[in-house]
């Protein structure tokens, strides 16, 4: 089976005991056939975000709204989450915390042998790629099938999702015919609606035989005790309805308060993440089967998720944990284009990934994301939940200095940099000896095409334009002079 | 009273484009306006600000509010250093109650020119024109997020005669700039701004208008290394053109 050796180097990096975002990066950068791909699907994306939004009487009204509702909930969320367990359990569920990725995993794995269940169908789920769950029940021997379309592509093709909702990103057509052809051994076939067709009657015939669902949550209702989950195929809803036992795994930071609440969060999360009005399928469930009634579990679990997030909430970056994963901050960013999700080496990729997974998984080893970045702001810009992501990228990296995780070296050039321009007279010295040195290498053309040290990374890519023969601050005292 | 505004260059328009201070300056004195350049400055502390170094960063921000506090205007061509100033600086001055009341009022009276234009001066260009017509394209520089600046300067630009304004495709994306970030991820740096330039090309324009001295660099600097011919300006520049200014000094 052809595999994407692109794909498989970042993977090969990304699950190295010490991640290096720069080679990886370098890597992705310099690949043009992912840089085509991912950019024109993610451009699409991010237009047609800004073109429905703008059909909205007042967006950004809607946007603090919701990132206020987000915020309170976290605020809250110790009175919160007793108030879902409450209902979830009045709703004939189960409730399950786990404080680890861990702790979840053993926790399902035991749901499903104590139960004997053998055929699972999942649905597309950031936090079950989180705790790598697909995996563990594997292990366990259950038949794990991904029943979205694009996390069955990745699924068949031991790959990793490379966007938070539009999985293949990475993927064209061509990989994608390929790997239906070895798989199923059909004919090659280019046509997307056959091979979804495909895929279609794969999975039917696993839909009617699984014997547990397993689905993420969008939001977490507290007043109800209902889990929401949107998508576009509708085999969540498969999960949902036909399986013998159903588990919901999902992030303590997915509460919302009430359920009318729903109504400002999915009127922003289809448009942000896809610029659809709404989804296929909005989905809200949590009770169990009825006596008359033809579907529905006969068993709901829920399984609410840690993970490092009560960490995060108790310190200054609970904001961070608003985020409802619509990857409007990926669509929008310009470093996500240009690299794509793999090199972020985590499940969250893009600038909402730079930012949680050091929070999640330690900055120190993920201490050059913050650094990616050029503070641009179209992320925070897209967001619909308003989470200052560049302001936090900032934070993390004072945190980093604060830390001493970079070399004493960079903290020693910032220190003398900073403390020269405080005397005017310094300043004008190095500028004077900027000038001077820049000019003689520019050999009269106005361009310098060669630098040396932290130069030598500008003039690896475009050319530095040399200094003006006198600067501002000169020509000024000529004026004064003159006068 | 004459009214005056102070003239904060910003390091890199200082050293690399000294005439888009000059342009600045004769534009606003053209327009009625008594211009002083307190020549104490020197940086307002962004790039370490941006990289974490955030007690250095505050010293120079108490610099900058020293020498700028006695101004009523502070007007800037840069975007970015204007953000700094108004929406960065209260992060360095949280709770300290002698330092806020000053922080905030220099961070009120600091505009970037084009804001200036619009919201103090506003002007309205169409009575000006170039000398010929010229094919023009504009880069929303990023900065102008921060300070909450849409079209301000993309509807000047077209006010101008002569200006045979070309829509850029993705204006609004970044160049790859981002400071010290154009140094330490060269490659990412330069895929972004070989798409910019890409975008640029396409549009054969003989001018593209960036008001922000980093970006300009950059795309400057992409385009001279790729061979496209346009030239990068700052609106300034356009407009002291003309009003038949020459911004080569004094």
């Amino acid at each position: 089976m052809e595999s994407d050796p692109n794909t498989q180097h970042f993977l090969e990096e990304a699950h190295a005991s010490k991640f290096d975002f720069h080679s990886v990066s370098v890597k992705a950068a310099g690949d043009e056939r992912l840089r085509r791909a991912v950019n024109n699907a993610v451009v699409r994306q991010d237009t047609g975000r800004k073109q429905i939004l703008s059909l909205m009487p007042n967006p950004l009204d809607l946007r603090i709204l919701a990132g206020d509702i987000k915020q309170h909930a976290l605020d809250h969320l110790d009175f919160y989450l007793d108030q879902v367990r409450a209902n979830v359990e009045r709703n004939g569920g189960q409730v399950h915390f786990a404080s680890t990725a861990e702790e979840a995993r053993r926790m399902i794995v035991e749901i499903a042998r104590s139960r004997g269940l053998k055929t699972c169908i999942k649905s597309k789920s950031m936090a079950s790629e989180e705790i790598e769950l697909a995996h563990a029940l594997e292990q366990a021997g259950m038949d794990v099938v991904e029943t979205d379309l694009g996390e069955f592509i990745l699924q068949i093709d031991k790959d990793k999702p490379s966007h938070i909702v539009t999985p293949i990103i990475h993927k064209d057509l061509r990989s994608i015919a390929t790997l239906f052809s070895s798989y199923f051994k059909t004919p090659y076939n280019e046509d997307p609606k056959s091979l979804t067709m495909q895929a279609r009657v794969y999975l039917r015939d696993k839909f009617r035989r699984a014997d547990l669902g397993i689905t993420g949550g969008n939001f977490l209702v507290a007043d109800t005790g209902q889990v929401c989950v949107v998508e576009n195929e509708g085999n969540a809803r498969q999960s949902v309805t036909t399986p013998r036992v159903l588990v919901s795994l999902v992030g303590i930071e997915k509460i919302v308060p009430r359920e009318v609440d729903l109504s400002v969060m999915l009127k922003l999360l289809a448009r942000s993440a896809t610029g659809q009005a709404m989804t296929v399928y909005t989905s809200l469930f949590g009770e169990t089967r009825q006596s008359g009634e033809r579907d529905g579990p006969e068993e709901f679990h829920l399984v609410l998720l840690d993970n490092g997030r009560s960490e995060i909430l108790a310190g200054p970056y609970r904001e961070t944990l608003r985020c409802i994963r619509c990857g409007a901050c990926l669509n929008a960013c310009p470093i996500y284009r240009n690299i794509g999700g793999h090199a972020y080496g985590s499940v969250y990729p893009g600038p909402i990934g730079a930012l949680i997974t050091p929070l999640f998984q330690g900055l120190g080893n993920f201490k050059d994301l913050p650094q990616a970045s050029s503070l641009c702001g179209a992320c925070y810009e897209a967001c619909p939940v308003r989470i200052d992501i560049p302001k936090h990228l900032i934070n993390l990296r004072r945190d980093i200095v604060t830390q001493h995780l970079n070399s004493a070296t960079e903290r020693a050039i910032y220190r003398v940099w900073a403390s020269g321009l405080r005397s005017p007279f310094i300043y004008k010295c190095v500028a004077m000896f900027q000038k001077w040195d820049l000019r003689r290498r520019s050999k009269k053309t106005g361009w310098v095409r060669k630098l040396p040290f932290v130069g030598a990374g500008w003039t690896q890519i475009r050319d530095m334009p040399a200094p003006a023969a006198k600067t501002f601050h000169q020509m000024w005292a000529n004026r004064k002079s003159g006068q | 009273m004459q009214p005056t505004a102070a003239l904060f260059i910003t390091c890199l328009t200082d050293q690399f484009y000294p005439r888009v201070g000059v342009a600045v300056t004769k534009i606003l004195e053209h327009y009625g306006w008594r211009v002083e350049f307190p020549e104490a400055q020197t940086c307002c502390g962004q790039p370490f600000f941006n990289n974490g170094f955030h007690p250095e960063a505050r010293k120079l921000a108490e610099r900058m509010i020293e020498i700028f506090e006695p101004y009523d205007y502070v007007i800037t061509p840069s975007g970015s250093c204007c953000a700094m100033v108004r929406e960065q600086f209260h992060h360095l001055f949280k709770n300290d109650h002698a330092w806020e009341p000053r922080m905030h009022k220099v961070s009120s009276v600091t505009h970037e020119f084009v804001e200036f234009l619009h919201k103090v001066l506003k002007l309205d260009l169409s009575a000006i024109s170039l000398p010929t017509k010229r094919r023009t394209s504009y880069h929303y520089t990023c900065h102008l997020r921060g300070i909450g600046l849409k079209d301000e300067g993309v509807r000047l630009l077209q006010q101008i005669g002569n200006v045979d304004f070309v829509p850029l495709e993705r204006t609004d994306q970044c160049c790859g700039f981002g400071g010290t970030f154009a140094m330490k991820y060269p490659e990412i740096s330069g895929a972004i701004v070989e798409d910019k330039v890409k975008c640029i090309e396409q549009t054969k324009a003989e001018a593209l208008v960036c008001n922000d001295a980093g970006c300009t660099m950059n795309i400057s600097g992409m385009c001279h290394r790729s061979g496209v011919s346009t030239q990068v300006v700052h609106i300034a520049e356009l407009i002291a053109e003309a009003l038949g200014i020459d911004c080569g000094g004094w």
